[in-house]
């Protein structure tokens, strides 16, 4: 009901943050949105002996294109990052898939840093990532390094930050050509992380050739998973239901669910090659 | 480890001591007396205790008391207006939208805070702005339906369906 006491560290800046965190390590953690962390903290799952609160940090916000990136500041929230007109023009698919993201009161607190350090095999972040091979740029003592989404995620809430690193920025690649965006989520109760989703970027040319597509599951397995196999078939060729079906099919076979109250395992593969094909097709029908 | 703290909360400003580790939804009810912010859940999920923060519809009980020093809050007992009820509030009570009446602050914030946006909401504008509130009693009918009436009268037009 009530965290256990911790010592609140408010850093001026980020070196400052950063120094917090090299000094105290794992007894420290990072404050961002909060909507994972606290709940954690009420239940004394987590009781860090520190918390530093990155929300008055300035710079760790900022939603922009850079050098051909959409750059997302860890601090960016999911509200902000849904209803920017910036984000809609160049990466359709994360409107779409941050509305299915929780509630309202989540998604105004809730930061892009936060969602992937928590790592959670059903949340919503970690496909999109996967899908649109982001890469995230981290800080720590020993400066500043980039970890490709593909190698973030290594376990079922974990990943590949060290102890004294936080994360600084999200960094997409904008593609060169017009790409459709298409997110279908198996959620039991509104707002819940997800029993299977799908994240869908692809760029389809006029003779329905998929020139290129980025596919990331959650439910898929103890961490998001990127279907890295279905994606090269499908990669260079004419889209047909039987490719579609095949890629489903591999897509499947490739998941390794694990069986939870959201569903067993086997419940988990199928609904991912169900909403692997639903998403495929809404995209080709909004294609036409 | 007392931190003094300063908040405007309802356009009033207020001092409270608070330790890190006092939620917000606390220092709103034991120390400001302020017990509209209702507590449903220990996880964040129920919404019960939903307020604006900085604008923003949030669930107090995720937020540390600490983070908000030197903003604005504003609580079910900021919408009333010289002694009369909010029109969100009016629509509740005529739409007969509350039963035990627990998670109705929360709810009518959750209004305030879609209306303050997005004056002319559809039906499922409304039902995804409270898809972070839980109720237990009515089914949600007449919530939903309170707040078309809440949209119609405070913008004096038809909600489109």
């Amino acid at each position: 009901m009530y965290p256990a006491a911790f010592e609140y560290l408010e850093p001026a800046s980020l070196q400052q943050a950063v120094e917090f965190l090299g000094e105290r390590g794992e007894d420290a953690r990072i404050l961002a949105g909060g909507q994972s962390l606290v709940p954690l903290m009420k239940l004394r799952l987590a009781r860090p002996k520190y918390l530093i609160d990155l929300n008055r940090v300035a710079g760790l916000d900022h939603i922009e294109v850079r050098d051909g990136s959409l750059v997302l500041g860890a601090l960016a929230r999911h509200a902000d990052i849904e209803s920017s007109p910036i984000v809609r023009r160049t990466i359709p698919l994360l409107p779409q898939a941050l509305r299915r993201l929780g509630d309202c009161q989540v998604r105004n607190l809730g930061s892009v840093g936060g969602a992937v350090v928590e790592a959670d095999p059903a949340g919503d972040w970690g496909p999109l990532i996967l899908a649109l091979n982001a890469r995230i740029k981290c800080l720590g003592p020993r400066g500043e390094r980039e970890i490709e989404a593909g190698d973030f995620f290594t376990f079922a809430y974990s990943t590949a930050l060290q102890a004294d690193e936080l994360v600084r920025e999200i960094v997409i690649p904008i593609p060169n050509q017009p790409v459709l965006g298409e997110y279908v989520k198996l959620e039991r109760i509104a707002g819940d992380f997800a029993v299977a989703s799908v994240a869908l970027q692809a760029d389809i040319d006029s003779d329905g050739i998929c020139r290129d597509v980025g596919i990331g599951l959650a439910g898929a397995g103890a961490c998001p998973l990127k279907a890295i196999e279905a994606e090269n078939l499908l990669r260079g060729s004419r889209l047909s239901p039987e490719l579609i079906e095949r890629a489903g099919r591999e897509l499947e076979a490739r998941a390794n669910p694990i069986s939870d109250l959201r569903g067993s395992a086997e419940y988990k593969k199928e609904v991912l090659r169900v909403i692997f094909a639903r998403a495929m097709e809404q995209i080709i029908a909004r294609r036409s | 480890m007392l931190k003094e703290i300063s908040v405007k909360v309802n356009g009033v400003e207020h001092v409270a001591k608070v330790e890190p580790r006092t939620l917000l939804i606390h220092m709103l009810r034991d120390q400001l007396g302020l017990t509209g912010a209702h507590i449903g859940c220990v996880v964040g999920k129920c919404g019960a205790c939903t307020v604006l923060w900085q604008g923003r519809a949030v669930k107090s009980c995720l937020v540390f008391a600490v983070q908000t020093r030197g903003t604005e809050i504003t609580t079910i007992e900021g919408l009333a207006q010289n002694g009369g009820l909010h029109p969100i509030q009016q629509a509740f009570w005529d739409a007969d939208a509350a039963e035990c009446g627990y998670c109705t602050p929360g709810m009518i914030m959750a209004a305030y805070a879609l209306l303050s946006k997005n004056p002319l909401p559809t039906e499922s504008d409304i039902k995804q702005a409270i898809a972070g509130n839980l109720c237990r009693c009515t089914g949600y009918r007449n919530i939903v339906e309170a707040i078309k009436k809440a949209a119609d009268r405070i913008t004096g037009e038809n909600t489109r369906a």
